[in-house]
């Protein structure tokens, strides 16, 4: 077994600690079970919890060890190092002020992440040159760190309002939770057809006629629902809609990006219908909002300011100072109005936004917990979005 | 009455617009609504209740113009507009990055359709440097620096002369109370002693009590605010071109060029281009990934550099006499500076050109001599030693290209070489001609006897160097360092008083912190122990 393999293997052995710990955070909930059973749950969960991040630290030193330098270089890695700070973040913050519950989501939601990053490609790869530096060690580290310290505000928010929202009749507070349900619903929906039509080699072959005069080979690994632009289909026995991506769409990937996300989301539906279903109806929030009963919302509101007044300083520091620097050092300009460099503004003006508006406006609570939600949609965006979608200098997916 | 301002009880002469009295924190009658008192029971501690001038004065122009950029809600909105327009000028690539020979009236258009158009037409691919997007963060630099004045001066001011003794309402009016304790001598005395041991500074004043630190905290934000400014002044001293240089020099291998923008004082010789790869072979924990991308990746671009300095004898005109200032390996992530100036690795060529061509010339399988064109050099003749033949070159052409008029050269640079030779043949006499082309000779007649072959090709590599100085970068660190200061100052310590205030043989404990409650009301626990003191009230709850 050579380094990489141990490193997957840990890898594995991680999700499954982090879901047996999830599993046991759920125990410290509802009304029936008597506070020490309770506690004890706590006690185990949090064991299991510092177990699993032992094991993705291990999996992680595995990597490095056989990179030779620090795995942070690209999506896989990146998304990886950040669900691990994710949940050294709540071990911290659980530390501070003992809300197990936080755990409920924070883990689900680690693991959600570290999940949908295992589906980019995991070889470990050389560095290019222009990431041959310290400060890819230095910066990286540290946007990714603050990034899951505001991702903790995010977790805070989102139990904040799963406990605060009025669920007597649907409003728009009530759907709008629901929609960030269905995203984390329609995340795991992307893993599972990745995972599933991976693990059955799944591949359809088409040939794109583009526009700039050559072919190309386009290989979708997952039901066409929509075939790229102008192509035909190559492989013989595969579904194929026979609707195509429309021209506007730029890139040549587009259609395959196109039918993933599709898919993805369609799959999200179902999943989310069924927990419906078997809800009977019951809106999520609606069902979470009385097992979340007993949380103390000021200390929640807390976290959630705390984990920003802790994110913000950082994010400061190594996604605007540090990357300064670094593009200085790398290119001879400290700021390009590269899309990430923007993105990473937008980042820091928006968290800029919420603190003024808590500090001096005083926007507590559900406000504040909104305002989070926000913040983590702008730094999943910037992560996702302006890497896969906008091509810039960060692509390194 | 001719004093100018307001009088309170306690004495303390307040300046106009006060809220709550300076010195003994009574709400001043009639400026109550200023910071929303007349509506709560908890009294608004932001800035003290002091007299802001944009919250005292709204009569004339300056006075309503200054009171509207002190605005928090304004900056926010200024913030939340920039930040909106930021992200939208990422939809499409900014000009300088859209990477086409499309003039960009056309690339949008063309690329993107509809919408690309309107992106081009409202100026969004030019949006960081233009005239509103600039106005904008402009606004934003106002809006810091009055607001920050605005609040700051009155702040300053009454801290500096807030007392010990408090007015009663002031006291039962702070969001952490506790009402009409019993406390003997020696509980009052361990407070005081456990507030000392919390690192309070605790003051006493005719058995009034107040504990305070951490003051500076409230000047966080002010220093921050500073640190913004700092930055914002360095990006408009850079939008002068004496700040800062940006310019691109290409140097071959082996040649040596003057550095633009240096006044023609610096000049830069490549000695040597190197270009690596990674090898799947001898690096195996990258071969999965390797054997997945189709082209190879690369590992390094090092220009290897002498730097030199023209010497002060060097008259205009004259070829300069150049010392060598400095050497060094430039890389990606590793420039080579001197004199404040940097330059960068940012583009290569490589052997794109050819820096010499070498041929045999043979009658009758019998060699009749060898010799090597240079690029650079380009000599009109040859002369072979061994047979004494001249070998005339009839045509050069750097990078040879056909059009209608046959043969010519689309510039001056040698990356596409041709050349027409022709020699006269000893035995016939006749001149036989030969056309170079594609790293390949072919004779141009039938009728040639002799052979002419290519023995040897030199291609060398072009290095593209940025050039770089930029004299406000101190200026933005500075900048960026203070506003880490001041955010850390202002975020990480919280200004904490505790009153304690003596009356009817009762004592009322009221509780002010800038932030953090949650960790106020665990110190209080810590500040109480050993003491009956009745458990705190948060008289403000969360909505």
């Amino acid at each position: 077994m050579d380094f990489y393999e141990l490193s997957s293997t840990f890898l594995y052995i991680t999700f499954v600690i982090y879901l047996i710990a999830t599993a046991f955070f759920g125990m410290t909930l509802g009304n029936k079970r008597d506070e020490n059973k309770k506690s004890k749950a706590t006690k185990y969960a949090m064991i299991f919890t510092i177990t699993g991040f032992t094991s993705q630290l291990i999996s992680f030193v595995f990597r490095w060890l056989e990179a030779g330098h620090i795995p942070v270089s690209n999506m896989f890695e990146y998304i990886y190092f950040f669900g691990m700070m994710l949940v050294l973040s709540f071990i911290v913050i659980h530390f501070v002020y003992g809300v197990s519950v936080l755990g409920l989501i924070a883990l689900p939601i680690a693991i959600v992440i570290i999940g949908y990053g295992s589906m980019f490609p995991q070889e470990v790869a050389p560095l290019v040159p222009s990431l041959q530096s310290h400060w890819l060690y230095i910066h990286v580290t540290m946007v990714g760190l603050a990034q899951a310290i505001l991702a903790i505000s995010f977790i805070a928010g989102l139990l904040f309002l799963i406990v605060k929202i009025n669920q007597s009749t649907r409003n728009k507070e009530t759907t709008f939770l629901e929609l960030i349900i269905y995203g984390v619903v329609a995340t795991v929906g992307y893993i599972i057809l990745s995972t599933g039509f991976g693990a059955a080699g799944y591949e359809a072959m088409f040939i794109k006629d583009a526009d700039d005069g050559y072919q190309y080979e386009i290989v979708y690994e997952m039901p066409a629902l929509f075939q790229p632009n102008n192509s035909e289909l190559m492989s013989e026995d595969r579904f194929n809609s026979g609707l195509e991506t429309p021209a506007w769409m730029q890139g040549v990937d587009a259609g395959q990006k196109l039918n993933t996300l599709t898919l993805s989301l369609l799959t999200g539906l179902v999943l989310y219908g069924l927990i419906r279903l078997i809800l009977r109806g019951q809106r999520i929030g609606a069902y979470l909002q009385p097992k979340f009963g007993k949380v103390n919302p000021d200390v929640v509101d807390d976290i959630m300011y705390r984990a920003i007044a802790i994110g913000f300083p950082l994010f400061t520091l190594g996604g605007l100072i540090f990357a300064a620097i670094w593009a200085q050092e790398a290119w001879g300009r400290f700021w390009g109005w590269d899309p990430k460099e923007v993105w990473a503004l937008v980042t820091w003006l928006f968290y800029a936004v919420f603190l003024h508006l808590r500090l001096t406006r005083g926007w507590h609570g559900k406000k504040s917990a909104w305002l989070a939600v926000i913040g983590f949609a702008i730094i999943m965006f910037n992560l996702i979005v302006i890497n896969l979608v906008i091509a810039g200098l960060h692509s390194y997916a | 009455m001719s004093e100018k301002g307001i009088r309170c009880e306690c004495g303390h002469l307040n300046k106009e617009g006060t809220v709550l009295c300076e010195a003994c924190g009574k709400p001043i009658e009639g400026n109550q609504h200023i910071d929303g008192n007349d509506e709560k029971q908890v009294l608004e501690m932001r800035y003290e209740g002091s007299a802001r001038r944009s919250q005292t004065y709204k009569r004339t122009f300056v006075d309503k113009t200054w009171a509207y950029f002190s605005s928090v809600k304004v900056g926010v909105w200024l913030i939340a507009i920039t930040l909106f327009m930021s992200a939208l000028g990422t939809i499409y690539p900014q000009e300088q990055f859209k990477n086409s020979p499309l003039p960009s009236s056309q690339f949008y258009v063309e690329e993107y359709g509809l919408t690309g158009q309107i992106f081009y037409q409202l100026g969004f691919h030019n949006m960081y440097s233009s005239w509103w997007y600039i106005t904008l963060v402009a606004l934003i630099g106002v809006s810091i620096i009055v607001a920050s004045i605005d609040r700051y001066v009155p702040l300053r001011r009454a801290l500096n002369n807030q007392k010990t003794k408090r007015h009663e309402v002031f006291v039962k009016r702070q969001r952490l109370v506790s009402k009409d304790n019993d406390l003997s001598d020696n509980e009052i005395e361990s407070l005081k002693k456990n507030l000392k041991d919390k690192r309070y500074k605790v003051y006493e004043d005719d058995g009034h009590i107040m504990a305070e630190k951490n003051r500076f905290s409230r000047w966080g934000a002010y220093v921050n605010h500073i640190g913004l400014i700092i930055i914002l002044m360095a990006a408009i001293f850079r939008m002068f071109e004496v700040m800062h240089v940006d310019d691109y020099v290409w140097v071959r291998e082996g040649e040596t060029r003057v550095i633009p923008s240096t006044n023609q004082e610096y000049y830069v010789e490549n000695t040597e281009f190197v270009y690596e790869e990674y090898d799947p072979e001898t690096q195996e924990q990258f071969s999965r990934a390797l054997e997945d991308v189709e082209d190879p990746v690369p590992k390094n671009f090092q220009t290897n550099t002498v730097i030199y300095r023209t010497t002060e004898e060097t008259l205009p005109g004259q070829e300069p006499e150049l010392e060598e200032v400095t050497r060094g390996e430039i890389r990606l992530n590793q420039p080579v500076t001197f004199d404040g100036y940097s330059l960068y690795q940012a583009g290569t060529q490589l052997e794109s050109e050819y820096d010499s061509m070498s041929f045999d010339v043979q009658l009758d399988e019998e060699s009749l001599g060898e010799f090597t064109f240079y690029t650079d050099e380009a000599p009109p003749e040859f002369q072979l030693e061994e047979s004494g033949l001249t070998i005339n070159v009839d045509n050069w052409f750097p990078e040879l290209e056909f059009t209608e008029t046959g043969p010519s050269s689309f510039s001056k640079f040698p990356r596409n070489p041709g050349l027409i030779l022709s020699i006269e043949n000893p035995e016939t006499e006749e001149n036989e001609r030969f056309f170079y082309l594609q790293e390949d000779i072919i004779p141009l007649s039938d009728a040639n006897q002799i052979e002419m072959s290519v023995t040897d090709l030199d291609r060398r590599s072009a290095s593209g160097l940025t050039v770089k100085k930029d004299n406000t970068l101190p200026l933005f660190g500075l900048g960026a360092g203070i506003f880490m200061i001041g955010v850390v100052q202002g975020m990480y310590w919280y200004h904490r008083r505790v009153w304690i205030h003596p009356k009817d043989g009762k004592y009322h404990i009221g509780v002010h912190t800038n932030k953090n409650w949650y960790g106020m009301k665990q110190e209080l626990e810590k500040v109480t122990d050993g003491t009956n003191i009745k458990e705190f009230e948060d008289q403000q709850e969360l909505k």
